[in-house]
């Protein structure tokens, strides 16, 4: 039964339906795959088997009485930053060791709510805080893809390095993700999987541990286009717990899926091509351009003039609320506690002894931005400089553009500590495509286009306007229909 | 701006994060780095050009100021390194 685990989400839902397999076999399908493949990729850091056979018991009754619900025995993979009631919740991270929150997130408690079953828990770089999922207390997530002729480890990109390799490895249907400056596009585009991140506020970020909260948005990572808008149609809600949750109903993006991009205006900002990328990025974005064309949509070429700008300004902005939303890990509530001669000396030890490098070095950064003499000169202006980015892709929007086509990443997928002696800020430059979304709150996708000359995925972002993600799922099937699917030999 | 060694120690300790003497130098250098890529950030024209506050506009949500939730001090403390009756414990911070 083990290719249960290849079916799209849209077939999981048909096969039980039709009585063709249970939800438990399913769930167990998918927890042989785990055990085979996690000692190789290291996706998963808890697997909650006994939870997920409960679940998927009580999805085949359901199913039995006809009562199921949008996600009925559906396995998913948790990213490690939900909360998630009884199973522990570290954000990757060493100082959040052994924490069991006596809640659950509102995106997780919506898709339980609509049947989904939880596999585990899925690596990630520590808070979130990474482009290679190299940062985790857990240790790297290996991407399934390989070079062709190869057997070095690549990684799956980062934050969201389990959610993209346990996805496009089938250790789970989908799973959930979240993108401050990247992380569930750049991760999907090195793995050949779909990710969304929706427009700030459309998914709740109650429950979520926070990085940057102006930035956070939860969103899936998925095998399909029709997956990813499924999957986004039960985590978004309207909820009274985040004050930023934005009051507007979920739309059925499935819907959308199948409508093609005929007399929709397509924005090709010539400011995203950069110098020193890799020509069949290049290509590959040419390429996207005439798939558009060729489907009836228009194509513009647009000017985004502060594009370059929006990474340094998220190096401020997002330390900035990082250094703030972190001082709560100081050992007294929750986590890892390391004693000290008084209560100061407590923290400072056990902040050093938990948090890894990269997560000082951001919260140092945010605190150096937003102390005395400071706060004007970097976080003021970066903050008034992120207005300016926002504005570049309003008048785009008020132009006629209905989505902005552009490459996801400026690379493929890279070796396993290749970056390790380059400055923090080349590996910042991964996010350079996907991070002017989040500063000007957009919606983002990330859909695979292509393979590069080595045989590893490329990936086409497309860029929306504030809550049309439905035009972001129409024009990412176009994608999808046009080059395909992509899945990685196994060799794990 | 670049920071030194002496600015290293007093952000780490306002960031409440103890740091040895081989670290403080590794962090100058990161850290400058960091600072030097931000820098490009000058040649924006930003003259009256307002600081975003909220990214999408909408209107603060507010609510009766009523109880909605409580009595879970067990759920609370649940996770604390060292509790004692409900509170959770710290070293001595008053004399």
């Amino acid at each position: 039964m083990s290719d249960l685990t290849t079916l799209t989400i849209a077939s999981i839902r048909e096969g039980l339906a039709k009585r063709e397999f249970s939800a438990l076999e399913l769930t167990d399908a998918y927890l042989a795959a785990i055990e085979a493949a996690n000692p190789s990729l290291n996706a998963y850091i808890v697997v909650t088997a006994e939870k997920a056979r409960t679940m998927a018991a009580a999805s085949d009754a359901r199913i039995g009485r006809g009562d199921a619900r949008a996600l009925e025995g559906v396995p998913l993979g948790i990213k490690d930053l939900f909360c998630t009631r009884g199973v522990q919740s570290q954000a990757g991270s060493h100082i959040l060791d052994g924490f069991k929150p006596t809640y659950e997130s509102t995106v997780t408690q919506n898709l339980w709510d609509d049947g989904a079953v939880m596999l585990g828990k899925l690596n990630m770089d520590e808070f979130a805080m990474g482009s290679s999922n190299e940062t985790s207390t857990y240790g790297p997530v290996v991407n399934p893809w390989r070079k062709r002729g190869s057997n070095a480890d690549l990684v799956p990109g980062g934050s969201s390095g389990g959610s993209a390799a346990a996805v496009a490895a089938m250790l789970c249907a989908g799973a959930t993700a979240t993108d401050t400056g990247g992380s569930i596009r750049q991760p999907a585009a090195f793995t050949g999987t779909v990710g969304i991140k929706p427009t700030y506020g459309r998914c709740s970020r109650w429950g979520i541990v926070a990085f940057a909260s102006s930035l956070d948005q939860a969103g899936p990572i998925a095998r399909s286009v029709r997956d990813a808008a499924i999957l986004l149609t039960s985590m978004a809600s309207v909820d009274p717990k985040d004050t930023t949750s934005a009051d507007l109903p979920v739309p059925d993006y499935e819907a959308s899926v199948g409508e093609g991009v005929k007399g929709l205006r397509i924005g090709v900002p010539r400011e995203y091509r950069m110098d020193g990328m890799p020509e069949e990025i290049e290509a590959l974005w040419r390429q996207g351009a005439e798939w558009y064309r060729d489907a009836g949509a228009e194509i513009v070429d647009i000017s985004l003039p502060h594009t370059k700008y929006a990474l340094p300004a998220y190096y401020i902005v997002g330390p900035a609320e990082a250094s703030s939303n972190l001082a709560r890990y100081d050992g007294v509530r929750y986590g890892l506690r390391v004693d000290g001669d008084d209560v100061i000396d407590m923290y400072e030890k056990t902040r050093a002894a938990g948090f890894g490098r990269e997560v000082k070095r951001r919260v140092m950064i945010g605190t150096y931005v937003l102390s005395a003499g400071y706060y004007d000169a970097y976080y003021v202006k970066a903050q008034r400089v992120r207005t300016l980015i926002k504005r570049d892709f309003e008048q785009a929007f008020d132009a006629g553009i209905d989505a902005i086509l552009a490459p996801a990443t400026p690379s493929a997928a890279f070796g396993i500590a290749s970056m390790s002696m380059a400055s923090p800020v080349e590996m910042y430059l991964n996010d350079v495509f996907c991070v002017t979304a989040n500063m000007a709150g957009l919606p983002g996708i990330a859909v695979p286009a292509g393979l590069d000359s080595s045989g590893l995925p490329l990936g086409l972002q497309l860029i929306g306007r504030p809550f049309d993600e439905a035009a972001l799922f129409r024009a990412g099937q176009v994608i999808e229909d046009a080059a395909g699917h992509f899945s990685p030999q196994r060799w794990w | 701006m670049s920071v030194d060694r002496d600015t290293v120690k007093r952000v780490a300790h306002l960031a409440r994060i103890k740091v040895s003497e081989e670290e403080v130098e590794a962090f100058r250098g990161e850290l400058n780095a960091i600072l030097g890529f931000v820098e490009q950030l000058n040649e924006v024209d930003i003259d009256g050009v307002e600081p975003m506050t909220s990214v999408i506009p909408m209107p603060m949500k507010k609510r009766e100021d009523g109880v909605t939730d409580g009595d879970k001090a067990d759920d609370v403390v649940a996770n604390a390194p060292l509790t004692e009756d409900h509170y959770f414990l710290v070293p001595k911070v008053i004399e």
